[in-house]
């Protein structure tokens, strides 16, 4: 542990007596670095989207006989609050660029809300369905790939738990330093899309 | 010797080029050609193999010449040339790579539509029928298997999930005469090749007469496998639920190995039988040397050995040093046969007398 | 030892220190500093490199006759499945990013990677995930070959099948980590005198590689986690009983582990471009060729797949498609290979080591890809996909190119890795060993898969067995190979002599710091003041600058 402790606290050093543009510069990679994250998982669901996709094309019947009708209205309420959900968490973005972090706060509590509802919709669901994961293979990417999308959706709450967590200090975020929240925001619109196309995939088409 | 440049290129050129049209036609790398696909792949193998000699003379021997001729002297501490780049050089060598892929390409491809490669008309199999189950004596790790007929896998044990004619292969050459193909059902499972012939006959050995096309409608019952002819250039995977077809003409007369090409178990490099291409007079009296022992109610295949698992080693290994026998129980192939007893003699393929008329 | 602590101690009375030593214990820790991190993925690869080969020394034991007599099949099954995923996942990926850790930073003239702890966690998922599977041998070694195909891998065993696809994942996150810091630091890190074009070519081929696998290994994660849900959970996506569909798996495998080959050389692609240039002192040939034709190989890369499935049941027009773009990558890639021997022409090459392992590179890679170039001929595939011919191409990239490259990147940038020079006499040897063995096992082995041995066997029929007895003698020499640069790279670590800064009066930035590079790279950051392959213009690099030693720094007291 030693040599990296050493290590950071001499880049500190150096970046303040040296060019300070070094440290600056630091926030823009984190974002980048998340968007570039986002891509590479995106190709994770394009990845299960695509075998969706050959599963069903190449089938005979789809769904295969005998599977019951999926039921769209309450997953159709439930996309329409994750959809709105993204544009409120917009909200604490822009509440943060004018130093607002009451309205960050609130606006973080309400989106991870949604999430939330969201969530228990999506277990609702589950557990009435008529299906089980293994009874065919419709079924089965229909678990795997809501199951999936909805960790992700989990993973979400935890990162706006945590934004909140840190945001009672109310000098954390400011309008100059806030990559906590721009990163889980930009989070959260991928979990968004991702569900846009995931509905009509499996509920739609 | 001051040898102009253009003159040493000139002479180089027609070195290489004739050393690789040599080894072209005679690197002998390849086994007999039992098929007529077999010369059409061994055409393009032949070009490939002139134009990668070329290829490998040229560059190897650059990479040669210039570490002999461009050795750093001792001492020397100066830089090259400062040469960054030959703009009309770089197109050049640009160029031809693309001409030359271009050009295999196109070769394979015409090779490819002459093996029949794009003509995979949806060949109806037989009407499906319900599963005929059949246990086979050894299949090791799972216990027994039940042991189906091509067209029964498709509807009956596994789900109809995929298409079941969705079939993929190698074709006929154009120009055959589809109707008269003799169509012979091969299964794969570990590790045996199961041989069904239209009019009933189960055989662990592929026996086919020469000259004429032949059909192999491929399935698999455990896991992949992969049916291969070497002397034939042909190869394709027996895929559990989806059947897959190859169709093929020998032109020689001879026994050559079949070869399962896709792990499919420990035993996967055990798991060969035999191809005998006979000519159609002998072909026949096997044909009817079958059918009489199965009239006669002799229902075994051949002799069946043991499993691999209680035997040593080299004995199995013998196995296929010797022709390859089949291991299925006669009571297994009694079942299968039940559905093939009306047979008769008239059901022989070639009694038709095919037309030999295709293309080639 | 740093300016932290430095600042406090009274200057007079204690020795100078240089400030770029690190101490032994350093590799073991949780370092965040990108030259420990290179350091310590390219010696843990090393030791994958040994197991691997090792795994493979007994394989070519048993195949030496035709019985399976020295192990089982099933056994060697085990064998032959951890010989390829270590070879692959645990040697050449890391090696790679070990290489890229080391030399992003110092070529581009940044204090360490954009994202240094993330860095590190990458590094330390790598061991667990290579025990993981190698313990699995111990008691149930997964046994369905590297690409572990449904649905025989579902039927193998519950376990190593588990363990595979666990470690694997593992691995992969690293990699996708990896590769994320890689392209973020490119892109945004370079000193602000260097635009895109002034990058040495390492840098290119490591843009060209990211991306790769940023795009292909999130799709190879999906695959695995389909299929732990059918070993598992008793789902059915690939496995005909249930209804499922295998060939959509190899379709995933595939689109993963095409593009991976690629993954596995590019980088080296990208080094030796570095080598060639310095040890023949003449500038790399048609720099932006080269650099573009990497970004072109990892297109193409991504749109060849299904050249792996050509019997599986592809349709034909896309067997079609498949054949002609798999071949259009013969052209980039031909562009390399010439821009290389190009570069040699008319140079002033030194035979160090590293240069011999460039040349061998570049001899090896070309049989390689030749016979890839035929194996993406359809007709001609289906007679030798899954035999020997297979084995051989790929072991002529894999083994020619991407281990030849290490080596090659080992000698070259030992000196700035260590601060010693390695021997040069010993590492001769090591090539014509490895260069002879190489070929004598891989050769014959065209042959074999024409003639008509299929792959992945224990047993095989006895005509082949001259050849066989060919390979497994080679593959011998090639044992004896490595145990020259084990000692030498060992011996030279601890006693070589010192290494000036600039060994090679190379042009590249990492070569303008001292050996080994201060714990912060550059004591101020370099301006830019040739481009990385500007010989002949009348700038010689200096071989010890003393400017570099102005800045040393007093040791603090006894800590
Ligand atoms: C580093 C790894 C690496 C690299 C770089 C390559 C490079 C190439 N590979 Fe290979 N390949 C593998 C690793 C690699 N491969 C592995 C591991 C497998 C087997 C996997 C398994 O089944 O287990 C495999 C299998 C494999 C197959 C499937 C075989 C089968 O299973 O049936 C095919 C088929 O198309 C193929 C083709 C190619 C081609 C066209 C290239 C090209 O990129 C090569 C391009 C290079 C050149 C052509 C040489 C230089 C060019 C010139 C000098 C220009 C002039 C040349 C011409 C005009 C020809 N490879
Ligand atoms: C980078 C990748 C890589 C490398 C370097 C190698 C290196 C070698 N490979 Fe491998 N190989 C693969 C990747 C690689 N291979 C892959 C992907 C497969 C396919 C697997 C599959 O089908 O699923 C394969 C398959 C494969 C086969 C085919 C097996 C079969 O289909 O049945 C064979 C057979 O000869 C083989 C041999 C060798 C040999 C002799 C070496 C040699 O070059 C190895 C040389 C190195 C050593 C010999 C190190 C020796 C060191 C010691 C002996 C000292 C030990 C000391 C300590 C541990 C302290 N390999
Ligand atoms: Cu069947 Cu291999
Ligand atoms: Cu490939």
């Amino acid at each position: 542990m030693q040599g990296s402790i050493d290590t950071a606290q001499s880049t500190i050093n150096i970046a303040q007596e040296g060019a300070a543009s070094h440290h600056e510069e630091h926030p823009d990679h984190r974002m980048f670095g998340i968007l570039v994250f986002l891509c590479a998982e995106s190709m994770l669901f394009m990845g299960l989207f695509i075998a969706y996709i050959t599963f069903r094309l190449v089938a005979v019947e789809w769904p295969p006989a005998g599977t019951p009708e999926l039921e769209i209205l309450l997953p159709g309420i439930n996309s329409l609050i994750l959809i709105s959900s993204s544009f409120v968490i917009h909200k604490a973005d822009t509440a943060v660029k004018k130093n607002d972090i009451a309205g960050v706060r609130t606006w973080f509590g309400v989106t991870a809300l949604m999430g939330a509802i969201f969530l228990l919709g999506q277990g609702y669901e589950y557990a009435n369905l008529e299906f089980g994961l293994r009874d065919n293979l419709f079924a089965s990417t229909f678990y795997v790939l809501t199951g999936f999308h909805g960790m992700h959706v989990f993973v979400g709450l935890l990162l706006m738990v945590a934004v909140l967590w840190r945001a009672r200090n109310p000098e954390h975020y400011s309008s100059e330093s806030h990559f906590g929240i721009e990163a889980v925001e930009l989070y959260w619109h991928f979990v968004d899309v991702i569900w846009i196309i995931l509905f009509i995939l499996l509920y739609l088409w | 010797m001051n040898i102009p440049s253009s003159i040493v290129t000139l002479l180089v050129g027609i070195f290489v080029t004739l050393a690789s049209l040599w080894y072209g036609q005679n690197h002998g790398l390849m086994p007999v050609a039992a098929s007529a696909e077999a010369e059409l792949v061994d055409g393009l193998f032949n070009t490939m193999m002139t134009i990668g000699f070329g290829l490998f003379l040229l560059v190897e021997g650059a990479l040669v010449v210039a570490a002999v001729r461009f050795r750093r002297k001792e001492g020397d501490m100066g830089d090259g040339e400062h040469l960054e780049g030959n703009i009309p050089l770089e197109i050049v060598w640009t160029a031809i790579p693309a001409v030359v892929v271009l050009g295999i390409s196109i070769y394979s491809f015409d090779i490819y539509t002459r093996m029949g490669g794009l003509d995979l008309m949806n060949h109806n199999m037989a009407p499906a029928e319900a599963s005929s189950s059949v246990q086979v004596a050894y299949a090791p790790g799972e216990g027994d298997m039940p042991l189906m007929t091509n067209a029964a896998n498709a509807t009956a044990e596994v789900p109809a999930i995929l298409v079941a004619d969705a079939t993929a292969g190698m074709g006929a050459i154009p120009g055959t005469a589809v109707g008269s193909l003799l169509s012979i059902d091969v299964k794969g499972l570990q590790y045996a090749f199961i041989f069904s012939y239209p009019n009933g006959i189960i055989d662990g050995e592929l026996h086919i007469p020469v000259s004429q096309p032949v059909e192999l409608n491929l399935g698999a019952q455990d896991v992949l496998h992969a049916f291969w002819l070497p002397e034939f250039r042909i190869k394709q995977d027996m895929i559990p639920g989806q059947d897959t077809r190859l169709v093929f003409t020998a032109i020689r007369e001879g026994t050559y190995p079949v070869v399962c090409a896709e792990l499919c178990g420990p035993y996967h490099g055990g798991m060969r039988t035999q191809i005998i291409v006979e000519s159609p007079e002998e072909y026949q009296t096997w044909v009817d040397s079958r059918l009489t022992a199965m009239a006669a109610g002799d229902r075994t295949i051949a002799n069946l050995p043991k499993a691999p698992a209680d035997r040593s080693e080299l004995e199995y290994l013998n196995n296929f040093v010797e022709p390859m026998q089949l291991a299925i129980a006669p009571e297994s192939l009694a079942e299968l046969q039940t559905h093939h007893t009306d047979y008769s003699p008239a059901d022989y393929p070639h009694a038709e007398h095919h037309s030999l008329e295709m293309g080639s | 030892m740093t300016v932290t602590t430095a600042a406090k101690t009274p200057a007079s009375d204690v020795p100078m220190l240089l400030g770029n030593e690190r101490k032994w214990t350093d590799y073991f820790t949780f370092c965040t500093d990108h030259k420990v991190i290179g350091i310590q993925y390219l010696v843990t690869a090393f030791f994958f490199y040994l197991v691997g080969g090792s795994l493979a020394t007994v394989m070519r034991t048993e195949l030496a006759t035709p019985a399976p007599d020295i192990v089982t099949p099933d056994v060697y099954n085990g064998l032959l499945t951890l010989h390829g995923t270590v070879m692959l996942f645990l040697w050449i990926v890391p090696a790679g990013a070990g290489l890229a850790n080391y030399l992003i930073p110092l070529m581009i003239g940044a204090r360490d990677m954009a994202f240094p702890r993330l860095n590190a966690i990458a590094f330390w998922m790598i061991p667990p995930s290579g025990l993981l599977l190698i313990g699995s041998f111990f008691f149930e070694p997964p046994t369905a070959g590297w690409t572990s195909y449904p649905p025989l891998s579902l039927t193998t065993g519950m376990l190593g099948e588990g363990i595979w696809i666990m470690s694997i994942l593992i691995g992969g996150t690293a990699s996708i980590l990896g590769g994320l810091n890689f392209l973020v630091t490119i892109l945004k890190m370079r000193v602000p005198s260097m635009s895109l074009t002034d990058m040495p070519l390492f840098c290119w081929a490591m843009i060209a590689t990211s991306l790769l696998i940023l795009i292909s290994t999130p799709v190879l994660a999906g695959a695995l986690i389909l299929l732990a849900f059918d070993l598992f959970a008793g789902t059915a996506f690939f496995n005909p009983t249930g209804g499922g569909n295998p060939v959509v798996y190899q379709h995933m495998f595939w689109f993963y582990s095409h593009p991976a080959v690629y993954i596995f050389v590019l980088p080296l692609f990208g080094a030796i471009s570095e080598v060639v240039s310095v040890h023949a002192r003449k500038p790399i040939f048609g720099y932006r060729a080269i650099a573009y034709s990497s970004i072109v190989i990892s297109f193409l890369g991504l749109i060849v797949w299904a050249h792996h499935m050509f019997t599986s049941g592809t349709p034909p027009w896309l067997r079609m498609f498949f054949m002609i773009t798999t071949m259009v990558i013969a052209v980039p890639t031909g562009i390399k290979v010439f821009g290389w021997v190009a570069t040699l022409w008319r140079g002033k090459i030194a035979f160090t080591s590293a240069m011999l392992f460039a040349m061998g590179f570049i001899a090896l890679f070309l049989i390689g890809g030749i016979s890839g170039v035929m194996l993406a001929a359809v007709p001609f595939d289906i007679h030798v996909h899954d035999t020997y011919f297979v084995v051989a191409h790929f072991h002529y990239v894999l083994f020619g190119a991407s281990v030849f490259g290490v080596f090659m990147a080992v000698y070259h940038w030992f000196p700035k890795m260590t601060g010693h020079m390695i021997n040069e006499f010993w590492g001769r040897v090591h090539f014509a060993l490895t260069f002879v063995g190489m070929n004598l096992t891989f050769m014959p082995m065209h042959e074999l898969g024409l003639m008509g041995m299929n792959r992945r066997i224990a047993l095989y029929d006895p005509q082949f067995t001259d050849l066989n007895v060919l390979a497994t003698i080679g593959s011998y020499i090639m044992a004896v190979s490595t145990i020259p640069f084990l000692i030498n790279a060992a011996w030279s670590w601890r006693y070589g002599p010192k290494a000036p800064a600039n060994p090679w009066r190379a042009l590249t930035m990492e070569w303008r710091t001292l050996s080994p590079p201060h714990i912060e790279n550059f004591e101020e950051l370099p301006v830019l003041t040739t481009g990385p392959y500007d010989y002949g213009l009348g700038y010689i690099a200096e071989e010890d600058p003393a400017e570099l030693y102005e800045h040393a720094v007093p040791a603090p007291v006894a800590g």
